[in-house]
């Protein structure tokens, strides 16, 4: 569950509120609310995840109602309502990259970072999780790492290992 | 060599950019289309007999002549750049390296149909693609192919890239809507189609990222030529996603009507089963259609070949045959165990439920929870059937075809191989250190020769 102290009150930058302008112009008068899942993007982007502070701000801005974000921001899967680790490793789980070791790959990450699915390392710089097929699957085991979604894709353990190692000295 | 239409300039260096993508000939479609009637270019979809390569094979020319047009309403397209079926990965690849054949589609697609702003609907995941689809946007409209009057004809067109946030079920074309619209990703009840009532209630039509870009080519040779491409019903070429243990996985380009056996087995394409493994079964759509053992994946029940084409595949019915789908064919070899993988895409389809319907969001549970316990020494020999008569409650009941797409692996699956899924049971600690091989499942199958 979410820890109070987590749910600081925020800001939004003068940049990030220029990109929300931004996107709500893409559609009809009136339609704003298609900008929701763009804008929630642009704040995890910034912020890592979504906190509730977070998610009411934007309700404010786009004039719509909180639970119409809370609702959105918890069906979608690439939303993060709890904080994460600095680099969340996505690995994909699904049957074609299973054929070509995903499962294995797996579970060599978790003994890599020492921390089980959906945990922190506690140095904070990493969590990981199985995701759904992502569109990769002759290129596998695959795993993409947020906000930019950088790919990774034929991968091994020491391929794994190294890309970690080329993290932490970031 | 089977002839490119929408891969063949992909070695070309810079052929992401528009400057290298128009001396290659690109933007030639839109210009000769802004010359034509929007009525004209449907007419040359239609010939062109162009059937819809999201899934669902739905004649475009004919989806595009649906589209209401009231007076003074807005009409939109949008591109379905969803792509999360498992074994499907083609949009992602075109989108990557050739953007601008998808750009070009849209703008000759959005003239056919009227519509004055268009989406690029893309999973949010792919965030590397919406950004080269952002730019790709710029560039054409920099050439003056994208924003107001374009080419002087008097034609208004804005692209946007619109982000998803990752569910598969936003690939379904009312869900997709929603999403877009702001919403969770909910399926709509059909009627009013989309035709009628889309987009802000405004008539809207949604094609896949392929269909698109297939227009490009269409425009340009003419709806005629791109029919003779092909066999029967399944005309022009189709892009394959081709992944599982394969010599060479990839994206393939091929005309329909090529067989199974030579797209798997030439060097051309697939490159055989890696390893030296031999072929176990195959999943030829994508995740959603029925598997089929090897010997049925490369031979229709009577024995003759069959082929990569939407009659070919789907011969035999659901007794004996499967589907074209998206056209990402997955191959399995004689060491995958099948009743882990329909657990594995039991649990795809569970997790990707939206939940509006009580068959799919409960039988997606229990079919995933049954068959883990089977592929977990748990299983009992009437959880065999417990799963068909799952699978059967869902098929058809259903506000969207995703319970569809959950029930028939399953049902297939059990058809196909049911003596795997006894032998779970019957040797449970074996069936977790070991696999249940190749039995029967394929015959010796040689390699053939590359026929060009
Ligand atoms: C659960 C589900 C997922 C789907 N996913 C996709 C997808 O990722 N991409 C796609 O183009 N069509 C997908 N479809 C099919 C679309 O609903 C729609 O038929 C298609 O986009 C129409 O385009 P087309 O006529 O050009 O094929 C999906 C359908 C269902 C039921
Ligand atoms: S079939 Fe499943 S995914 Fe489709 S609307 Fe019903 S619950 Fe949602
Ligand atoms: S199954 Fe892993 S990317 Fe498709």
């Amino acid at each position: 569950m979410l820890k109070v102290e987590q749910q600081q009150p925020v800001e939004f930058s003068p940049a990030l509120i220029q990109k929300f302008d931004e996107i709500t112009g893409r559609y009809p008068e009136g339609k704003q609310k298609s900008a929701l899942l763009p804008i929630l993007h642009e704040v995890q982007a910034e912020f890592g995840w979504l906190s509730v502070p977070a998610m009411d701000k934007v309700a404010l801005y786009l004039d719509i109602q909180d639970i119409e974000v809370y609702e959105v921001a918890s069906f979608y899967s690439m939303y993060f309502l709890k904080p994460q680790g600095k680099y969340v490793l996505e690995v994909c789980r699904t049957g074609p990259c299973c054929l070509v070791g995903a499962e294995k790959l797996m579970t060599h990450i978790e003994s890599s970072l020492g921390v089980k699915e959906n945990e922190v390392t506690p140095d904070g710089l990493f969590s990981w999780r199985g995701v759904e097929c992502l569109a990769a699957c002759g290129f596998g085991p695959v795993l993409q790492i947020g906000p930019e979604y950088t790919f990774y894709e034929n991968l091994n353990a020491e391929k794994v290992d190294e890309l970690i190692a080329d993290l932490r000295k970031k | 060599m089977g002839r490119k239409l929408l891969l063949e300039h992909i070695n070309v260096p810079g052929i992401n950019t528009f400057d290298v993508y128009r001396q290659k000939g690109g933007y030639r479609a839109v210009e000769k289309a802004l010359k034509m009637t929007p009525d004209e270019v449907v007419e040359e979809v239609k010939k062109s007999g162009l059937r819809g390569r999201g899934g669902a094979g739905f004649p475009t020319g004919m989806k595009w002549s649906f589209l209401a047009k009231p007076e003074g309403v807005a009409r939109y397209l949008v591109c379905n750049a969803d792509e999360s079926e498992p074994g499907t990965f083609k949009d992602r690849f075109l989108m990557t390296h050739i953007p601008h054949a998808l750009i070009e589609g849209m703008i000759v697609s959005s003239f056919a149909l009227g519509a004055k702003t268009s989406y690029i609907y893309v999973r949010g995941e792919m965030m590397p693609q919406i950004r080269i689809l952002e730019r790709a946007i710029a560039e054409a409209k920099n050439a003056g192919f994208l924003g107001k009057n374009i080419l002087g004809s008097g034609y208004d067109l804005e692209l946007y890239v619109q982000p998803g946030g990752g569910a598969y079920i936003c690939g379904e074309e009312t869900a997709l809507l929603e999403s877009l619209e702001g919403k969770r990703g909910n399926p709509r009840i059909k009627p009013p189609f989309p035709a009628i009532a889309g987009l802000y209630g405004c008539p809207t039509v949604v094609n896949n990222v392929e269909s698109i870009a297939a227009t490009v080519p269409i425009i340009n040779d003419g709806g005629d030529e791109y029919a003779k491409i092909g066999i029967g019903r399944s005309t022009g070429t189709k892009l394959i996603s081709a992944s599982g243990n394969l010599v060479k996985p990839g994206v393939y380009e091929i005309e329909l009507g090529l067989s199974v056996e030579e797209f798997l087995y030439s060097d051309e394409y697939c490159g055989g089963i890696a390893n030296g493994k031999r072929l176990k079964a195959t999943v030829a759509g994508g995740s959603s259609v029925p598997v089929l053992p090897a010997n049925l994946s490369l031979k229709l029940a009577n024995g003759e070949p069959r082929l990569m084409s939407y009659e070919s595949l789907s011969e035999g019915g659901f007794a004996t045959g499967t589907m074209m789908g998206s056209g990402g064919f997955i191959a399995f070899d004689e060491d995958q165990c099948i009743v882990r993988n329909t657990w594995n895409f039991s649990r795809f389809y569970h997790h990707e439920s939206c939940g509006q319907c009580s068959p799919c969001r409960e039988g997606t549970g229990w079919m995933e929870k049954v068959l883990h316990r089977l592929e977990y020494g748990h299983g009992k020999m009437s959880d065999i059937d417990l799963l068909v008569d799952v699978s059967k409650k869902i098929e058809g009941n259903t506000i969207c075809p995703l319970g569809d797409a959950a029930a028939w692996p399953v049902a297939s699956a059990i058809r196909h191989f049911r003596d795997e899924f006894e032998w779970h049971v019957k040797e449970p600690v074996k069936a977790l250190e070991t696999n249940y091989g190749l039995a029967n499942y394929a015959e010796p199958i040689k390699k053939v020769e590359v026929t060009s």
